[in-house]
């Protein structure tokens, strides 16, 4: 194949390919605040048709949302710090060439990465700890992933010299002082991606909480949009219920739903610029470490 | 090697010399930073690996885990002889195997020509929307398959019938499950796993290129026998820790998209474990059905791992 058409043939598939990512979502979008009627009709495809912004305004004022998207910030949050912090604490230690044990460390890592207790097992150990319907079963079953320290632990090996920790150790700076005042500021980012993988994987994770949490005032709100979006439940807390007709409450159902898939999208949307930079240093991590 | 050793060097020696006790004892601080990480592993997967054990038992929570009754094998016979074994192991096989041999080429294509581009600013455009999807939650992706495939309001029905067709009830029909949930799949993760490639690309010697246009070969050419067999290890590898997951991926979406009309198709081992297990409560059982899928992705990783250091390829260990 000569350069050119090379060239016309890659350059096509991309567009396409391009088009096929964008479409969807911006049909998302414009759908939120059109007439269903007129989605229901076909008549929306590229803008948007009878514009209303009612869905808006019942997502707004559901409670049972609301309390969704503000635990979802809770458990991010928490969640984030947690895993942050014991990846990079156990990273660094594993990191260390001259700590005796390493190898058996890293082994009972790694060992977990191909042989699992299952489901069921793991359900029973949160439900025995007493976590069932608590922040921590949410935040702590999935809390450590080893890929994750394996990329951290590559980092630390390959930007954290070890005659600047010989010097340090001579000016009488033990392990602790020389991880937290000399470690962690070298290694902002690391510690910038590894806290963007881990807001984007909590604020995203829905399947911790459908099996540990029981309460629906501490559904995060993924679970929410699970129950909305795929098991079609019009969020009855929104009000008048019983008012609506059926036709009124399918339409503002289905404004509801193209509604929530773009609220619930925003937070991460307005990450993925700083993300762009790091994360593809962090595959790049992965890979060579690979 | 200078004798007027520098007093880092000292240190050196004298480390040597210490017994292996004295040296623990000196990094006790580093043991402390494992603390975290390490109660994490013992209580969230060992203890779970230990809790394993019901499959063999008749769990009941107050004997819990080793001292339920011992059955031995029954629960597997159980599983083994139901109905719905075949049916779940039809799916759960056709499913992902067709979902890696579909899907896994995808980002090895775009990465190889998304690495052509000679405009930066196009490049790094176009990576930025391929990687987008992988921020969005499997729930958003398959509550967004629910829309967009509705039979009635759905923009692809819309599409169907502007072009004449008749309109197809997507997420009522077994036959479209799989289609569905393996185009998703590539609309979703496509771009991450390219980026893993293109930094894999990166990695190859700017000077073959070099050499092989001065030889002539077309961009076609160079990535055949340049780009293709560079990333090669790469692709070897997580072409492996894809076989090992063949029994397990992407359950959650799976049971995200799965109506009551297409479980013929939809209900795989996983699902059916959290069905019976977390649903049903019959722990043991399922457990049981849990460990069986476990044993089988374990057994393909480490066969195809073989297979790969046989033919002298790069494997994991």
């Amino acid at each position: 194949m000569a350069d050119p058409a090379f060239n016309a043939v890659s350059i096509g598939l991309l567009v396409l390919a391009i088009a096929a990512i964008i479409y969807p979502l911006y049909f998302i979008v414009i759908a939120s605040i059109s007439e269903p009627a007129e989605i229901l009709n076909g008549n929306v495809w590229l803008i948007p048709q009878s514009i209303t912004f009612e869905g808006y305004a019942r997502i707004f004022s559901d409670p049972a949302i609301m309390r969704g998207f503000a635990n979802s910030v809770a458990y991010t949050v928490v969640g984030t710090f947690v895993s942050v912090t014991a990846i990079l604490f156990a990273a660094y230690a594993l990191s260390r060439r001259d700590m005796l044990g390493r190898t058996f460390f890293m082994l009972l890592f790694i060992i977990t990465m191909f042989v699992d207790g299952g489901l069921i097992a793991r359900y029973l150990v949160v439900r025995d700890l007493g976590m069932l319907d608590t922040v921590w079963a949410v935040v702590l079953p999935g809390a450590i992933g080893v890929w994750n320290l394996i990329i951290a632990r590559a980092f630390f090996e390959n930007n954290v010299p070890s005659e600047l920790r010989e010097a340090a150790q001579l000016d009488g700076a033990h392990d602790f002082r020389f991880f937290f005042s000399i470690v962690l500021p070298l290694s902002k980012p690391l510690i910038f991606l590894m806290i963007m993988i881990h807001l984007v994987g909590n604020w995203n994770a829905f399947f911790d909480a459908l099996i540990f949490l029981d309460n629906e005032d501490m559904y995060p709100l993924q679970l929410v949009l699970r129950n909305v979006l795929i098991q079609s439940e019009v969020s009855g807390a929104g009000g008048s219920g019983a008012m609506d007709s059926y036709a009124a409450a399918q339409r503002i159902g289905e404004l509801i739903k193209y509604g929530m898939i773009v609220i619930s999208s925003i937070p991460l949307l307005i990450l993925l610029p700083f993300m762009q930079k790091h994360f593809t240093k962090g595959a790049l991590l992965g890979a060579v470490k690979s | 090697m200078s004798r007027l050793a520098v007093p880092t060097r000292r240190s050196t020696p004298r480390l040597r010399g210490r017994s292996l006790n004295r040296r623990a004892i000196s990094s006790w601080q580093l043991y402390v930073l494992l603390i975290p990480a390490v109660a994490y592993i013992a209580v969230f997967k060992y203890w779970p690996m230990y809790g394993a054990q019901i499959a063999f038992r008749d769990y009941n929570p107050s004997d819990g885990f080793a001292g339920s009754p011992w059955v031995g094998l029954e629960h597997f016979e159980r599983f083994v002889e139901s109905f719905q074994f075949e049916r779940l192991m039809v799916n759960t096989l056709s499913l992902n195997a067709l979902g890696l041999l579909i899907a896994f080429p995808v980002p090895i294509i775009l990465a190889l020509i998304v690495n052509q581009l000679q405009s930066e600013r196009f490049k790094k455009f176009t990576q930025s929307v391929l990687y987008a999807p992988s921020f969005i939650s499997v729930v958003v992706v398959a509550g967004m398959i629910h829309l967009l495939f509705s039979p009635r309001a759905g923009v692809v029905n819309h599409a169907i019938e502007a072009f004449g067709g008749d309109p197809v009830f997507f997420m009522g029909a077994p036959e479209w499950f799989r289609p569905l949930y393996i185009g998703s799949d590539i609309w979703q993760n496509a771009g991450f796993s390219m980026i893993i490639y293109l930094a894999a690309l990166t990695a190859i010697d700017p000077a073959l290129h070099e050499a092989a246009r001065v030889d002539g070969a077309n961009k076609w050419q160079r990535i055949r026998h340049i780009d293709i067999p560079g990333i090669m290890p790469v692709v070897t590898i997580l072409f492996i820790l894809a076989i090992g997951n063949l029994f397990n991926l992407g359950f959650e979406k799976v049971l995200l998209m799965q109506t009551d009309l297409n479980l013929p198709t939809s209900e795989v081992i996983q699902t059916y474990v959290y069905k019976a297990g977390l649903q049903q409560a019959q722990f043991s059982y399922s457990a049981a059905i849990g460990l069986f899928n476990s044993a089988i992705n374990l057994t393909l990783l480490l066969t195809f791992n073989w297979v790969a250091r046989r033919a002298n390829q790069s494997s994991l260990w």
